[in-house]
């Protein structure tokens, strides 16, 4: 089961600040432990929207850390704001929640 | 030829030497620039979640949570309690730090065994521990509470003074103390600068971001693994978890810190 994501979305005047921290493994496939490749294991697609609307369509791979940060700036917005983040992996595990604009 | 060559290399060396200041301040800054950003959006947090549903979750024979764990603000009460931490605790009749007293509520509440709670304490980034993730959610609700760590009892009084002669203590194979260390200024390992941790100035900061993740090893470090990890830096025996030494040695530690709003989980290279 995945681990616990969260959201933190602050309107900055004339845009939004979004940032998302979600815990994942992030294998490269090329670790080993104790001499066994550890399989890879990475979010591939990451999907953000602000009240239903897509705003950022994201494909990631192996290079970025386990346990990443990433942060958005989408112009506009309003507080009360809908932001649902989702991702999923190569393996087709995914994840996803939600948060208010504040 | 030799000699020329000697003054060559004597020149550098007297340049590298004027440059030396200069360089060490822009790389400190950039240091704290980069520790900043890393701050920023730090996955303790994660942590911190997690922590908060293992509290709540019943485990054990007696299938109990952990929500009625007396921290030492009364049962339950988590804000504040680990700003207050060590303390003497009347139930056990001895000074007990965080992570001690952690394990004393999944013996007492929970009805667990002493060895089975403490038979992974360090996890690592694959399996963090048990206790890594509460002791995140426990210090989290801290933040912002000035450190006020008391001594009034004599048993902190003798654990406080125990902590500072253990600082002090030289004895392994290279005859370290940790004030070899962290009782002087200016000393470093490689890149990172080590505070004067026997002095206000160097604690306050210190302690009040630790426990911390990690972003090099992706791991929830707690106070006890830190110690743990010095006294292995030092060559000495490895210290026994939750042992009087050990919460003497953070009483130390959290006393000459007191005053400073607590400000962790911290977030650390």
């Amino acid at each position: 089961m995945p681990g616990p994501m969260k959201i933190r979305a602050t309107l900055k005047g004339s845009y939004t600040d979004i940032r998302v921290l979600m815990s994942h493994p992030m294998e490269t496939g090329q670790r080993k432990v104790k001499g066994k490749l550890v399989p890879a294991h990475f979010i591939e697609n990451i999907t953000v929207k602000v009240n239903g609307k897509t705003v950022v369509e994201a494909q990631t791979s192996q290079s970025i850390s386990r346990n990443p940060v990433f942060a958005f700036r989408v112009k506009g917005g309003n507080k009360g704001d809908k932001v649902e983040i989702g991702w999923v992996d190569n393996k087709g595990e995914s994840n996803k929640t939600e948060a208010a604009v504040a | 030829m030799l000699a020329l060559r000697t003054s060559a290399v004597l020149a550098a060396a007297a340049l590298a030497i004027a440059a030396a200041p200069v360089h060490a301040q822009d790389e400190k800054k950039e240091i704290e620039k980069y520790q900043k950003m890393l701050a920023e959006g730090s996955p303790v947090e994660l942590f911190e979640l997690q922590g908060e549903d293992l509290w709540k979750k019943p485990q054990g024979p007696k299938h109990a949570s952990l929500e009625k764990c007396d921290l030492g603000m009364g049962p339950g009460v988590l804000k504040g309690a680990y700003a207050h931490l060590p303390r003497y605790f009347a139930d056990t009749g001895r000074v007990m730090d965080l992570e001690s007293r952690l394990v004393h509520c999944m013996v007492t509440l929970q009805g667990r065994d002493y060895k089975e709670a403490t038979k992974r304490v360090f996890g690592n980034a694959d399996k963090p521990s048990e206790l890594e993730y509460l002791v995140a959610y426990v210090v989290g609700k801290s933040r912002g509470v000035r450190i006020a760590v008391s001594t009034r009892n004599p048993k902190e009084k003798a654990a406080y003074e125990l902590g500072r002669q253990l600082f002090h203590y030289r004895a392994g194979p290279w005859d370290f103390s940790c004030g070899s260390c962290h009782g002087v200024a200016g000393k470093r390992i490689r890149m990172q600068s080590l505070p004067v941790l026997d002095k206000p100035s160097g604690a306050r900061h210190t302690y009040a971001t630790w426990p911390a993740y990690r972003v090099s090893n992706s791991q929830m470090k707690t106070f006890q693994w830190r110690l743990n990890d010095c006294y292995r830096q030092m060559r000495f025996p490895e210290p026994t978890f939750g042992s009087d030494a050990t919460v003497a040695l953070t009483m130390f530690l959290a006393v000459t810190a007191n005053g400073e709003r607590y400000a962790g989980p911290g977030t650390k290279r």
